[in-house]
């Protein structure tokens, strides 16, 4: 007890949380044992110290009795930690004297028999008196925030977070890999369940973000660095080339018009290949920025050298192509981060049993969404790979890389509406039999189930059963021709064949390709599946575990458009919080470096998580920048040499809890 | 360790598959793998053992498994997928299930046998396939496909519930050696549909009909004749044939082959030592392909 000097004046404060305390441990008698632990001057129980007389009670202490440290024996520290320092602080005392022990989860709510949960809580108060008396007065700091936002995503989710935050008057920064935006939105034809025109909402929000003055869009661009930390992150965005200068380009496709590839050869992704383009082309009517754009893999001038160069010729004295273009880095600062990078559908060939890329007249949902719009390859006519024949009978399959042990176990939760939506369009546009594959259908959305019903009264089938496979197999001359779905109708109880036309595989969303190296450059994390982990799943759901980085839409995990607009307009909100208030404050529970025995081993640096400790080549030390640091522990136990402190977490601090849970007496 | 592998023919690559054995011997003599047969090999355990007398199903498969760790612990190749299965099998659930180690463990210590551990079981598709390689099959290949041309087919018992030997759906491995050896394939959504089994013996026209479904499937893709690694598939497929053209009035005259001698023959083989002649059906066209010039008897 020699740390405890005749100024250490010791509050304890005992709650019965109603019973949820007092039920299991006998607070009163924890209350006396805690009066005869050194340096404690006031020792009570209370019914609920989060109350506001509860907290009364403290500040009326610590100005009768000259408390100078508190202890709250209560609830977790996560649920009140704030409110008892916060009490601390009226009475004008640092409020990091403060301690709590948690005597509810960590022990009567886990705890039967009264007379040892009453021991374990004496115990632990013991701890805390005796911790509480090595707390040193801490300050948080204050960290200023760069009002100017990057979103990085040029989907619906990007676009919507842009366009609220650059309407509020912020600088944004919308960084797309693509050479438009618009996302997968731009592809669909109609949106379930109202059935309204995918790009007759979509193109307006699209158009407006490249009119506003607040928003630098960036197409054809990729974030390749990010450094610093909330409110002052440096971002370098690599810009690839589109070999066509946007600021000279009229979007007047002369230049398409004057290509030397007479008709369209090489695949149009924006089609998913169902129809062809030239090499220099706008990727659809509405793209944004209307500007065309060279793929180098295609161009003759970029294979041989050798090309007329008709497209030059054509474009004229504007001089927008440009074949010289190579890559450069843009270098911005930005407070805050919204990612909205999307998802990729699941490639149906992990599942060849149906057959994708087998049998031609098995499709995607997305070929599908291209086929029924009357902007897609075929004017909005529903036909056959051959081009010309109208199915009669087509079968759409459902969780195609959903539900699935063997490719994704989770719900893509947009499959089933989309489905049904395709069904509908399907029936309308060639009044084909459309039967349904499905294990469950899930409905769960305003106006989505009544959706459903109407689909049941146009007269669209619906089978219950996982499909085995697609087959060309035919068992008698009915099924010559068609594509046999096989498949257990577990309603009926028997193993159907039904042959078809068209499949359309509904795929599932999966967290692109890349996430994983995304992830670990923004510095966030990852659920198990792949996707983006937010916080907290209910109470922080656009929040990342890195301060003043958002996420929004699919790349969190899959969900449809109005909930991919809400979570966008959420993380806009969350960002404006943080712009508006100018600046964060930090707790100062951080780790701290003792210069004269640090060797500069940097072993620290790579284990940090949170990437806050840097070397500093002129001393040959370690540093840690305490607005990064979270106050892990890690560096502190990685050091070899004992070199790295952390405020609240100091040894004498650890040890003199030790001793006291132990009643350890010097 | 001595190097090659042993060679596991069970009943019958020394019977009704025997012509399996010798295009295997030729195709593996000329790839110049080692292969020496087991010595002292008994009934591999499968056909009805397993559901009689598991035990002793996995005892008589052990059996042979132990022996081949006396031999010199080298991987067992088994190209019958009946007795592929049940070896596989028993290597598997020796290993993981103790009280079927502890019940082979005793009877094989009464025969005075080491535990089999360590030794692995395996197929030729996929030793070809893995260890020989597509590539090396290109560059040994010495001679043109002059035939039509084919469909392969899986079978059951060679591809699931081990992975080992292809993929378990849309199996592409006999295709992609076949290809490397210049013969062409056709694609065929029956690859693993049941070929009739036991039931052209037990239930006879329900085995039957199963076989003759293949079959007519494999002429409708185009193909004039199947290739199998199973001697059982391919004697289902082959011996049932005539029967077939009289019940359907069918004009079916197909040649069933094992991939083996297929690609014996792109390697060089002698085409009389691939054992082509042994067939039932299709011999015309065999005969033709494989510029077998004389009439042999069949085997069967």
């Amino acid at each position: 007890m020699s740390k405890l000097n005749g100024n250490i004046r010791i509050g304890v404060y005992v709650c019965h949380c109603g019973t949820n305390i007092a039920g299991t441990v006998d607070v009163a008698a924890v209350a006396r044992a805690a009066a005869g632990f050194p340096g404690v001057a006031v020792s009570r129980e209370y019914k609920y110290m989060c109350s506001d007389p509860g907290q009364e009670l403290i500040v009326k202490d610590i100005r009768e009795h000259n408390l100078n440290r508190i202890v709250v024996a209560s609830c977790s520290p996560l649920l009140h930690e704030h409110t008892f320092r916060t009490a601390v602080e009226k009475a004008r005392l640092n409020p990091y004297f403060t301690q709590m022990v948690n005597i509810r989860e960590h022990n009567s709510w886990v705890h039967q028999e009264k007379g040892a949960a009453t021991e374990k809580a004496n115990d632990l108060v013991r701890a805390a008196v005796r911790r509480v008396a090595c707390h040193k007065p801490l300050e948080k700091s204050r960290v200023p925030i760069d009002p100017a936002v990057l979103v990085v995503g040029g989907g619906i989710a990007g676009i919507h977070a842009a366009l609220t935050l650059a309407n509020s008057g912020k600088r944004v920064y919308l960084v797309e890999r693509d050479a438009t935006i618009g996302g997968h939105m731009a592809r669909f034809d109609k949106t379930f369940p109202t059935l309204d025109c995918a790009a007759c909402i979509l193109t307006p929000k699209m158009t407006a973000v490249k009119a506003h003055p607040n928003i630098t869009l960036w197409t054809l661009s990729e974030v390749s660095a990010v450094e610093g930390y909330v409110g002052n992150y440096e971002v370098a965005v690599t810009r690839h080339p589109r070999f066509v200068h946007e600021d000279l380009c009229a979007g007047c496709m002369q230049c398409v018009e004057a290509c030397i590839y007479k008709k369209p050869k090489y695949e149009d992704e924006f089609n998913y290949g169902l129809s062809k383009r030239k090499p220099v082309y706008l990727p659809f009517p509405q793209a944004v920025p209307q500007v065309v754009v060279i793929d180098p893999e295609d161009c003759i001038e970029f294979k041989s050298g050798a090309c007329k160069k008709t497209c030059v010729e054509a474009c004229g004295d504007r001089h927008a192509i440009d074949f010289e273009m190579t890559d450069w880095t843009e270098k911005i600062k930005v407070g805050t981060i919204i990612l909205a990078t999307g998802f990729q559908a699941f490639d149906p060939k992990r599942i060849p049993y149906y057959g994708y890329g087998t049998y031609p007249n098995v499709y995607t949902s997305l070929e599908i969404e291209r086929l029924v719009n009357a902007a897609g390859p075929t004017g909005g006519e529903v036909v056959l790979r051959d081009g010309k024949s109208t199915p009669r009978s087509v079968g759409i399959i459902h969780c195609v890389g959903s539900r699935d042990e063997t490719t994704n176990r989770w719900c893509s939760r947009v499959c089933c509406m989309y489905s049904l939506k395709l069904a509908h369009l399907i029936k309308e546009h060639t009044d084909a039999e459309v039967f349904n594959f499905y294990i469950d259908i899930r409905t769960p959305g305003k106006g989505f189930e009544e959706f459903y019903q109407r689909l049941l009264k146009e007269g669209v089938h619906f089978i219950r059963g996982k499909v085995a496979e697609v087959t060309d197999w035919a068992l008698d001359p009915s099924e010559e021709g068609k594509l046999v779905i096989r498949v257990e109708d577990t309603l009926s109880a028997f193993v159907r064949r039904i042959p078809v036309d068209m499949v359309v595989l509904a795929l599932g969303l999966e967290p692109h390709a890349d996430a994983q190296e995304v992830r670990r450059r923004f510095n966030i994390t990852c659920s198990t599946e792949g996707f983006f982990l937010e916080r907290h799943p209910k109470l922080a759901p656009v929040n990342t575990f890195t301060d003043g980085i958002f996420l929004a839409g699919c790349c969190q995990g899959p969900k449809d458009i109005p909930d991919t607009v809400a979570q966008a307009g959420a993380a806009a909100a969350e960002a404006l919080v943080l712009i508006d208030a100018g600046y964060v404050e930090t707790e100062p529970n951080t780790a701290y470096v003792l210069e004269e025995e640090c060797s500069g081993c940097r072993t620290c640096i790579t284990l940090c998580p949170y990437r806050a400790i840097s070397h500093v080549e002129a001393k040959q030390k370690a540093e840690i920048n305490p607005v990064l640091c979270k106050g892990c522990g890690t560096c502190v136990a990685g050091c070899p040499s004992g070199s790295i402190q952390q405020n609240l977490f100091e040894d004498e601090e650890i040890f003199e809890e030790i001793a006291g849970v132990l009643n350890y007496v010097r | 360790m001595s190097d090659g592998y042993l060679y596991f023919p069970g009943c019958s690559l020394k019977g009704t598959g025997i012509a399996y054995e010798e295009s295997l011997l030729a195709a593996f003599r000329l790839l110049d793998l080692k292969l020496e047969e087991l010595d002292d090999w008994n009934c591999c355990g499968a056909t009805s053992y397993m559901s009689m007398d598991e035990t002793q199903a996995f005892v008589l498969s052990a059996r042979n498994l132990s022996l081949a760790r006396q031999a010199g612990n080298r991987d067992l190749i088994a190209p019958c997928s009946a007795c592929y299965l049940v070896l596989r099998k028993t290597q598997d659930y020796v290993g993981k299930y103790p009280s079927i180690r502890d019940r082979v463990q005793a009877s094989l210590r009464d025969a005075d046998l080491p535990m089999m551990d360590g030794v692995r079981t395996r197929h030729p598709l996929e030793v070809l396939y893995n260890d020989v390689g597509v590539a090396r099959i290109r560059s040994m290949s010495v001679r043109e496909w002059r035939g039509g041309p084919l469909v392969c087919y899986y079978g059951c018992q060679a591809i699931r519930p081990y992975y080992e030997v292809d993929k378990p759906v849309q199996q592409t491995r006999m295709e992609e050696i076949l290809g490397a050896a210049g013969i062409p394939t056709v694609d065929f959504a029956l690859k693993t549909k049941c070929c009739g089994g036991s039931l052209t013996g037990t239930i006879h026209e329900v085995g039957v009909r199963l076989n003759y479904i293949l079959l007519k499937e494999a002429r409708r893709k185009g193909a004039q004749a199947m290739v199998t690694l199973c001697p059982l598939c391919q004697f289902n497929l082959d011996a049932y044939q005539a029967e077939i053209r009289k019940q359907n009035r069918e004009s079916l005259d197909m040649p069933i082959f094992y991939f083996t001698q297929l690609l014996g023959w792109a390697l060089g083989a002698d085409p009389r030592s691939l054992g082509v002649q042994r067939s039932i059906s299709g011999r015309r066209l065999a005969r033709e392909w494989f510029s077998v010039e004389q009439e042999v008897p069949a085997h069967v």
